[in-house]
């Protein structure tokens, strides 16, 4: 093999740095879209067309985009916001464009799931519209939430693994650089190895804590 | 107090419109248990969901102790909806949290203090009776507890109105009937007025006062659940009344009378009250030279007051029936001829 264990070692933190960093940048950008493309929807909280269809249009937009070309549609973007546009830095700008919007509708679809009848019991004791939102939709949905959340970061394992064909390091980078262009074959099998572990490990671990949470 | 004046709702989807409420005016006295009756679609969720403005109308106020709730800022109506409890068919309740944190919820929103929500949850848990089940979870309950957890809940901010929306729909007839005890007791105990939905005449004669019976979103008729079970006057209420207070004839009966060639009058005969205890029967067969011949006769009590019921045919020289007749007439008892009704 060409690549020795620190470059695997290596190659593996910054995908799980990637991943860990974007996911964190996209829940805060994904949550809060989330709720707005609930309660601004017709009928809602917070009932307002417009915003809604604002929000709405701006996910599609994102979301129809491939994130190969995605990645490199907003370098000059990501130049602007982390002062290059190589590395794996660089590369989590593009990952959070990506699942941003994907966590966005991941969290509404799973509010939405929740019985309306909940929050017409939440209205009738006089919730406000904050409260019916983490206090019983939020709640209610957690378990689903995890879930949701899962499929978010597994698709962001693999944009990150994407994201090393323009440098972004990482795993994706390794078996590209080596794998592929070098023809070294131990290599690509290794990174599919690690990265099949990673993936199994991230859904096990998110069907426990969800089924958990469902129980209690 | 509850008072609808002029309640109109119409829901408009796409360029259909629903006229689900066509001119309500209802009064509900304080203290009272009063329950609404329709069929399915009549609009007996439309309406009492326009008391916590879940729904607002589109003509006409709803008054609640005299203030019109629709005039309110969304603050003061939030406040106006800690007044009124709320239970539901299908319950409602958080399947992600215990039964204390489910009856706790109202007090939480309003940031009572722990040490208070706690008092307050136990001794409502122990009104509806399931304190020994405060830490589980509503899946692990029955559907009769999960009411009763509603109820607490509903309770739980000590509300002045209690809306019971098809409560006891989901439930088999013995669970219903527990958790309409309960809500009587909710009425005695705590002087709630209750305004309560169904579709099943059974659960109006168990607790109600007093009755109104909903048609294509107008009230068709109302009054005290006396007035409206020993006579209703629509062919709806009829039809409602008939099927808890089984004070028909017999079809098979029906049929064989009307195949024989008598012609005798049937009579049926309402005592209510003190009247049952009047004896027509053998008075008037003493009296009179008249064969009378029971058909049918039932006893039941509505809202505590005795109410009888005998289909009577009478034979005998026609004469001597309309002063038989004649002589009811003068009685406390009621009677009305069957064979144009029946027929
Ligand atoms: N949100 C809504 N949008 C449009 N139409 C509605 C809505 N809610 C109710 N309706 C219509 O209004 C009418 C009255 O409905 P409502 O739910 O008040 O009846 P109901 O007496 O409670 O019936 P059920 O016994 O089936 O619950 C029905 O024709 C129904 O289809
Ligand atoms: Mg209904």
């Amino acid at each position: 093999m060409l690549v020795d264990r620190e470059q695997i070692i290596e190659a593996l933190w910054e995908t799980l740095y990637m991943t860990g960093v974007s996911f964190g940048f996209s829940l805060l950008i994904g949550f809060p879209l989330g709720i707005l493309l609930v309660v601004t929807r017709k009928g809602h909280l917070l009932e307002n067309e417009p915003v809604f269809n604002v929000l709405n249009a701006v996910v599609n937009v994102f979301r129809s985009i491939p994130f190969i070309i995605l990645l490199v549609a907003i370098i000059p973007l990501t130049r602007l916001i982390v002062g290059t546009s190589i590395g794996t830095t660089a590369a989590i700008v593009p990952l959070v464009f990506y699942a941003g919007p994907y966590i966005a509708r991941l969290i509404e679809n799973s509010l939405l799931e929740v019985d309306n009848g909940v929050v017409e019991a939440a209205k009738a004791m006089g919730a406000t519209p904050g409260q019916i939102v983490f206090r019983f939709l939020i709640p209610e949905a957690r378990s689903s939430l995890v879930l949701v959340m899962t499929i978010a970061i597994i698709g962001l394992i693999g944009a990150s693994a994407m994201a090393g064909a323009v440098g972004g390091g990482g795993l994706g980078d390794l078996a590209i650089t080596y794998g592929y262009q070098r023809f070294d074959t131990g290599v690509m099998i290794l990174t599919v190895a690690i990265l099949v572990v990673l993936v199994q490990g991230v859904q096990t671990g998110g069907n426990v804590l969800s089924k958990k949470l469902r129980r209690s | 107090m509850i008072q609808f004046e002029g309640v109109t709702k119409t829901y408009k989807s796409g360029k259909r419109e629903v006229h689900a409420l066509n001119g309500i005016d209802l009064t509900v006295g304080t203290g009272e248990i009063y329950g609404v009756i329709g069929f399915s679609g009549a609009g007996k969720s439309s309406l009492i969901r326009t008391v916590n403005l879940l729904e607002r109308p589109s003509a006409g106020t709803v008054k609640i102790h005299g203030r019109d709730i629709s005039a309110l800022s969304p603050k003061e109506i939030r406040a106006a909806r800690k007044d009124i409890g709320m239970i539901f068919q299908h319950f409602n309740l958080l399947t992600s949290k215990t039964v204390f944190t489910n009856i706790a919820m109202p007090l939480i929103l309003s940031k009572t203090p722990k040490a208070e929500i706690r008092t307050r949850v136990t001794e409502l848990l122990e009104f509806v009776g399931l304190a020994d089940q405060a830490d589980k979870y509503p899946e692990q309950l029955s559907g009769g507890q999960k009411q009763r957890i509603g109820i607490a809940r509903a309770l739980a901010t000590n509300p002045s109105v209690l809306l019971c929306d098809e409560a006891t729909s989901a439930l088999d007839p013995q669970t219903t009937q527990s958790i309409l005890d309960l809500l009587r007791e909710v009425n005695r105990k705590y002087k709630i007025t209750i305004l309560l939905i169904t579709h099943e005449m059974a659960v109006i004669r168990e607790v109600c006062d007093k009755v109104a019976v909903l048609e294509d979103g107008q009230v068709i008729e109302q009054g005290t659940v006396f007035d409206v079970f020993s006579n209703p006057q629509h062919a709806t209420t009829r039809r409602f009344v008939r099927s808890v207070m089984n004070d028909e004839l017999p079809e098979k009966l029906l049929k064989q009378i009307r195949n024989t060639d008598r012609q005798q009058p049937i009579y049926r005969i309402q005592f209510t009250g003190e009247s049952v205890a009047y004896p027509l029967i053998s008075q008037l067969s003493r009296r009179y030279d008249l064969e009378l011949n029971v058909l049918f006769g039932n006893i039941t009590e509505l809202q505590g007051i005795p109410y009888g019921n005998l289909i009577v045919e009478f034979s005998g020289n026609p004469a001597e029936i309309q002063r038989a007749l004649l002589e009811i007439r003068n009685s406390p008892v009621l009677a009305e001829e069957l064979n144009s009704y029946a027929s």
